[in-house]
């Protein structure tokens, strides 16, 4: 396990240690490869970025780390310890939450319920309290829906708290469904674009909140994004894949020069 | 003009959760509980309890338990008259091996028995969803059925293979058995109503309801937000199961005092409890309501309108309320799914303007 000491960026947030490391991850599907033999690390309070063509195994790569897909070869480390292999909703409760290119949120239910549903693994009160409605699971929803309301207040979504999610349009729901993960308080936040299909001011929103998160909650985050503007801007560190395969890691500045990077992009002649 | 929450604040996370934030709503409710305890007992008389009450409170309870299954958690059932029948035989065994128990609690215990095998048919919900589970639970519904018929432990033995509700008091008052009072079985099953709507409603507010309802819209997305399925349907299974063991146990007990179980708690039983939730409006407590009354009164209304007043025949008048009991689930289910709970909404919005459109 990597034990890298903190250091502080140049506009002043605190690196700390690795929190996740991937070691050698191979996935499989029958007979393509996904993901071959990839490794790297998401550190404490950083954004990491992960780029790559259409087709390179980001999302597979997402998919991964929430415990969706089980690789073939190949472990994840979590907070210095192995992790085994586990079912998306354990892999939630270990404080890893996530959103989804194509918008996942409750549509029946409202702005607030769908919020609140992100603080899932605070809740804990049993069956039988929530039936009366007395003791802990009054105080809990109380609690949780204070907490739950500075969220939605960081986000700007106050007037549509009690709108059915159905009824939003594409740019708010990209929002709500950014508020649900990050009521979870995550110790790490996977971002799956959540810039797909925005225009520039809503870009521009959602890079502010993404920056605010970090600066704000000290959440680390762990981002794939296809508008390389915003990539550069934003990350601390960027890994680049392309075919399944790892083929630049580095600080924004180390992978816009890295020969290998350009060629995915602009495309060379393959023997 | 007549419903509005104008001038009606909250200043607390707590005032903003109650089950009718708007006064006027709140004022309702109460009248109609104040009514309901206070003011029904008095001039309820035996043809208003049989025809109409006692079969629309309980319908109402079994609604209740179909739509946190169906409505809220979205795991379709048609075992309904099954599990109903489970409440009733598990009530009339516990009636008749310890009679020195009073009946109240034997129907909490029936309700808790129809949870767990509730929980056990709806197993397969981990594996299967939408139709295939739709028809996992139709076998419940016959498997059940032809249980209760064919295994004599559960009937006593009797020679007839039916079960009949013996006396039983509550306070002194005969609440099962052939001498009952009416206002005495309104009451009793009226308390059961009103217990199951508000753990009901107490539950769909809180997180049980929003992880069930998360399972309903996305189940994909649900697990990945660290919903447990395992546990999220089961729940809503037992929960389901309670209920409508509950409503199994007064219907047979309160109600009808004798059961011959493919005659009481058929396909049809199943079936009738859907079309109240499909009709009232699914995912809503206060359509579990609306679409019981509504099934209870038609026939009722039908046979008033048909029989007494126009003189058609009674058989006609029973298959008029078939054809537009079918025509009226076909038209929810095309204009407006979410059923009465969303007209009564509707009604409400436009309530709040009139008289003026906008």
């Amino acid at each position: 396990m990597s034990t890298q000491e903190s250091y502080v960026t140049e506009d002043g947030r605190t690196i700390g240690p690795t929190v996740m490391e991937m070691k050698n991850i191979t996935l499989r599907f029958g007979g393509v490869k996904a993901i071959t033999d990839i490794s790297f690390d998401i550190r404490e309070g950083e954004i990491r970025a992960i780029i790559g063509p259409n087709g390179a195994g980001k999302s597979s790569m997402l998919n991964v780390i929430s415990g969706f897909y089980v690789p073939q070869e190949g472990e994840v480390w979590y907070k210095g310890k192995k992790r085994p292999p586990m079912k998306p909703y354990q892999v939630a409760e270990q404080g890893i939450a996530r959103t989804f290119q194509n918008i996942a949120l409750f549509e029946g239910m409202t702005v607030l319920d769908n919020v609140m549903t992100g603080r899932i693994r605070q809740m804990k009160a049993g069956l039988l309290s929530q039936a009366i409605w007395k003791g802990k699971a009054e105080k809990e929803e109380i609690e949780n829906r204070e907490f739950v309301e500075k969220i939605i207040d960081f986000l700007e979504i106050q007037a549509i708290r009690k709108t059915p999610v159905g009824r939003l349009p594409y740019g708010l729901k990209k929002r709500v469904e950014l508020a649900r993960a990050l009521a979870a308080e995550p110790s790490i936040l996977l971002l799956d674009e959540p810039m797909a299909g925005m225009n520039v001011e809503e870009k521009e929103d959602m890079s502010r909140f993404i920056l605010d998160m970090n600066d704000e909650f000290g959440t680390t985050i762990a981002l794939i994004e296809h508008d390389m503007g915003v990539v550069m801007d934003l990350s601390d560190r960027v890994v680049v894949m392309d075919y399944g395969k790892k083929i630049g890691d580095g600080t924004p500045d180390e992978v816009r020069s890295n020969q290998a990077v350009i060629d995915a992009y602009l495309g060379v002649a393959h023997d | 003009m007549f419903y509005r929450e104008a001038g009606d604040f909250k200043t607390s996370y707590a005032a903003d959760n109650q089950t009718f934030p708007i006064k006027f709503d709140r004022m309702g409710y109460y009248t109609a509980l104040v009514i309901a305890f206070l003011v029904v007992p008095f001039i309820i008389n035996d043809y208003w309890a049989n025809a109409i009450l006692l079969p629309f409170l309980i319908y109402a309870i079994a609604a209740l338990g179909l739509n946190i299954l169906v409505g809220y958690c979205g795991q379709v059932s048609l075992g309904t008259g099954g599990f109903m029948a489970v409440g009733a035989y598990a009530c009339y065994k516990l009636m008749t091996s310890m009679p020195e128990v009073n009946i109240f609690f034997h129907i909490i215990i029936s309700g808790g028995i129809t949870g767990l095998v509730c929980v056990l048919f709806g197993l397969p919900s981990l594996r299967i969803k939408g139709f295939y589970l739709a028809v996992a639970t139709l076998a419940a519904q016959f498997f059940l059925v032809w249980l209760f018929n064919r295994v004599p432990w559960f009937y006593n033995y009797s020679a007839s293979g039916q079960i009949n509700a013996p006396e039983r008091s509550v306070f002194g008052i005969e609440v099962t058995g052939p001498n009952t009072e009416a206002w005495a079985t309104y009451l009793f099953c009226l308390v059961f109503l009103v217990a199951s709507a508000l753990i009901a409603r107490n539950m769909t507010r809180g997180m049980a309801g929003r992880k069930w309802m998360a399972i309903r819209d996305m189940d994909i997305a649900a697990e990945i937000i660290g919903v447990n399925p395992l546990k999220a349907k089961i729940s809503a299974f037992a929960v389901s199961g309670f209920f409508v063991g509950i409503s199994g146990a007064l219907f047979f007990s309160v109600y009808l005092g004798a059961v011959e179980v493919g005659e009481a708690f058929g396909i049809n039983k199943s079936f009738l409890v859907l079309f109240m939730i499909i009709i009232g409006g699914l995912g809503s407590i206060f359509g579990s309501f609306a679409g019981a009354a509504f099934l209870v009164l038609l026939p009722v209304v039908l046979k008033v309108v048909g029989v007494d007043w126009l003189g058609w025949p009674t058989d006609m008048v029973a298959h008029l309320q078939l054809v537009i009991v079918g025509g009226m689930i076909v038209m929810f289910l095309i204009l407006e799914p979410h059923g009465l709970a969303q007209l009564w909404r509707v009604t409400k919005q436009k309530l709040r303007l009139w008289p003026f459109p906008h």
